[in-house]
């Protein structure tokens, strides 16, 4: 009986905390804390429920929301690829929301000095409850303008919460808005038209009425296309529409950036997978449209930009905002290059790519909460003092440069093969300079993190090296999800044969293989 | 000339539509006024939500309501279903419209609220007087 619920449940427990937190746990930070962490466990178990039973059955589960029968009802449509991709946002979800305990109440209660505010964490809560009710629902819904209402109720949210971050926060966090705005209006607009021709908003339903010939020949059909795709572009920060996206992230607080920089622009490349291939197809996209070789390009300068741009950067939180930048540009290219190697890396890489940002942003988090810096030297003598921190760090670092038998690696290894097997050289040089420019990036941290800076041995003397080397660690609340992050990189990198083959190459499009 | 002006006359929603939602967009872009830029956000919201009420109307049609529904079996019903369809204005798009109001309406107070903040922050709402502040 529950079995048959759990598709709904996964978002509905989110939804429900929001608004217990707010109406049960306004004054206390610590019942809010566990009720939302009980919410973000409780989704997790149900997503792997459901990731489980498509596993054992090996079919998609269609949950008919009030049971009003598709294409006039709204359904949740769980196949192999969004089960991991749930597994994934609950799961990265739950590990910030345990993260969160010792951040939120040290950074959130911003204020104007002089200013007397009532107790902000509960609030705070409430909205991370529901900015992952509005992820979940993204990946898990399988109506077109569902999809819209619940990428605006996570960006309503996540605007929210970035502002939290203060000062220079609102106007980045504003600029946010209106570019956001757009590209969830461009997607509006585009689902209008399919309206239009289709009379359908229904995914599957959409698919099976757009492969009439008539309708592929329309220029409507294209015209929505091409606003759909624009506006989850822009959401996810795809070069040129990336803009918005290293100010507003970088100015958030702690927990914000750890929970909105992983998931938000993972959950938009999720989308676009889904929609080009399960309401368009990939016949119509790359044999009809044919943009595919622009795109990949596109993505190449996308990975030049975002790298070239991260080596540049001497603040640590707006360096990995860049180096996400190149991040969307490797699952966009791997996308378009219109065969089974390059979508499965691409589909691979939204697993790793979200943990890596996730264990990187954690331990530069916990950096910033001991030392209260967000520059390059706050890494300095990292390895003494934290050394818990440092080790989590580096193996972050390791992933995205790329190194096995993290999953970084296997990622790269099949977007690499595809854009070989598509003779996009472009591309497949792009990848590896950004691999080796992540490797300078990080390797020159960690080098920082090595030693303490020479002037300060000089100056101070050799026999005060010892007192520098009290171990300051942050607190377990903080180190728990990190190492569990850390160690996620490396099970999603051994057991990457088994999802590449268990998930990820189950949702390959007929088209593609 | 005159079949140009046919095709616009017969087609005027969309183009009313795709005035407002430049207008719109030309006023987030380039407005220097943070408020003006929030006007612009609306107005362009609020393109789309006429195009999508436009696209569910048919002359002379009506509201999606039965008039010999359930209770009034005695009395006979003259038309097809079809003719009845063909009677009612498209409920859907006007439906969809009703939660993208609620949406619009949402980022409105975000928005507002963010540019009170920065307000507050920098003591002025004009975008270049706030670059020129954040470079100091």
């Amino acid at each position: 009986m529950i079995k048959e619920q759990l598709p709904i449940l996964i978002l509905a427990v989110p939804l429900l905390a929001s608004f217990a937190i707010t109406l049960f746990a306004r004054k206390s930070k610590i019942a809010a804390f566990a009720l939302l962490v009980g919410a973000m466990g409780m989704s997790f178990v149900f997503a792997i429920g459901v990731m489980r039973q498509i596993l054992d059955t090996g079919r998609v589960i269609h949950y008919h929301i009030g049971n009003w029968q598709p294409p006039f009802g709204i359904e949740l449509v769980i196949d192999h690829l969004n089960a991991m991709v749930l597994v994934l946002v609950s799961g990265a979800a739950f590990l910030t929301a345990i993260y969160s305990k010792n951040t939120v109440p040290a950074e959130v209660p911003y204020r104007f000095p002089g200013e007397e505010v009532p107790e902000r964490v509960p609030n705070y809560y409430t909205l991370y409850a529901l900015l992952v009710t509005g992820l979940l629902g993204i990946v898990a819904t399988g109506d077109a303008f569902n999809m819209f209402v619940l990428l605006e109720i996570s960006a309503l949210s996540s605007y929210a919460l970035l502002a939290l971050g203060g000062g220079r926060a609102y106007f980045a966090t504003f600029k946010y808005l209106i570019v956001g705005t757009i590209g969830a209006c461009f997607y509006l607009l585009g689902v209008g038209y399919l309206y239009i021709k289709t009379g359908s908003l229904n995914m599957p339903d959409l698919k099976v009425i757009l492969t009439s010939p008539a309708l592929a020949e329309s220029p409507t059909v294209m015209i929505a296309f091409m606003l759909i795709i624009t506006g989850i572009w822009i959401k996810m920060a795809f070069f040129p529409l990336h803009g918005w996206l290293p100010n507003a992230y970088t100015y958030a607080s702690t927990t914000t950036s750890c929970l909105v920089a992983p998931l938000m622009t993972k959950v938009s490349v999720y989308m676009m997978i889904r929609l080009m291939f399960s309401v368009f197809s990939a016949h119509y996209i790359f044999d009809r449209l044919g943009w595919q070789n622009g795109v990949v390009w596109l993505a190449a300068a996308a990975i030049l930009f975002g790298s070239i741009s991260a080596l540049g950067q001497t603040n640590l939180k707006r360096m990995l905002c860049y180096i996400i930048v190149a991040e969307v540009g490797y699952m966009v290219g791997g996308v378009w290059l219109a065969n089974a190697d390059g979508l499965i890396g691409a589909t691979y890489h939204i697993l790793s790519d979200a943990m890596m940002t996730l264990c990187l942003f954690m331990a530069v988090g916990a950096v910033i909460y001991k030392t209260g810096d967000a520059s390059l030297y706050a890494m300095r003598g990292i390895f003494r003092k934290m050394p818990v921190t440092s080790v989590v760090f580096v193996i972050g670092a390791l992933a995205m440069i790329g190194i096995p038998p993290t999953c970084g690696f296997f990622s790269k290894w099949y977007l690499v093969s595809g854009a070989i097997e598509a003779r996009h050289w472009g591309f497949a040089v792009a990848l590896l300079i950004s691999s080796l420019i992540n490797a300078v990036i990080f390797f020159r941290i960690i080098e920082i993190g090595y030693f303490p800076l020479f002037d300060e041995q000089e100056g101070e003397g050799g026999h005060h090296a010892h007192d520098r080397a009290v171990i300051a660690e942050a607190p377990f609340s903080m180190l728990l999800p990190m190492v569990l992050t850390a160690l996620s990189l490396i099970a999603i990198g051994l057991y990457s044969n088994e999802i590449i083959t268990g998930l990820v190459g189950r949702t390959i499009p007929a088209g593609l293989l | 000339m005159n079949e140009i002006l046919t095709a616009i006359i017969a087609k005027y929603n969309y183009w009313s539509f795709l005035i407002l939602l430049l207008i719109g967009l030309h006023a987030m872009i380039s407005k220097n006024n943070l408020v003006k830029k929030v006007i612009g956000m609306s107005i362009f919201q609020s393109a789309i939500i006429l195009f999508y009420v436009s696209i569910g109307y048919k002359k002379g049609a009506t509201i999606p309501i039965t008039e010999h529904g359930h209770g009034h079996a005695n009395e006979v019903v003259h038309q097809t279903a079809a003719e009845m369809v063909a009677g009612f204005a498209n409920p859907l798009p006007h439906v969809l419209m009703l939660t993208a109001i609620v949406v619009g309406v949402g980022t409105l107070g975000v928005a507002l609220a963010l540019v009170q903040k920065i307000h507050r922050v920098y003591g002025t709402i004009e975008e270049d007087e706030i670059l020129e502040k954040i470079k100091e």
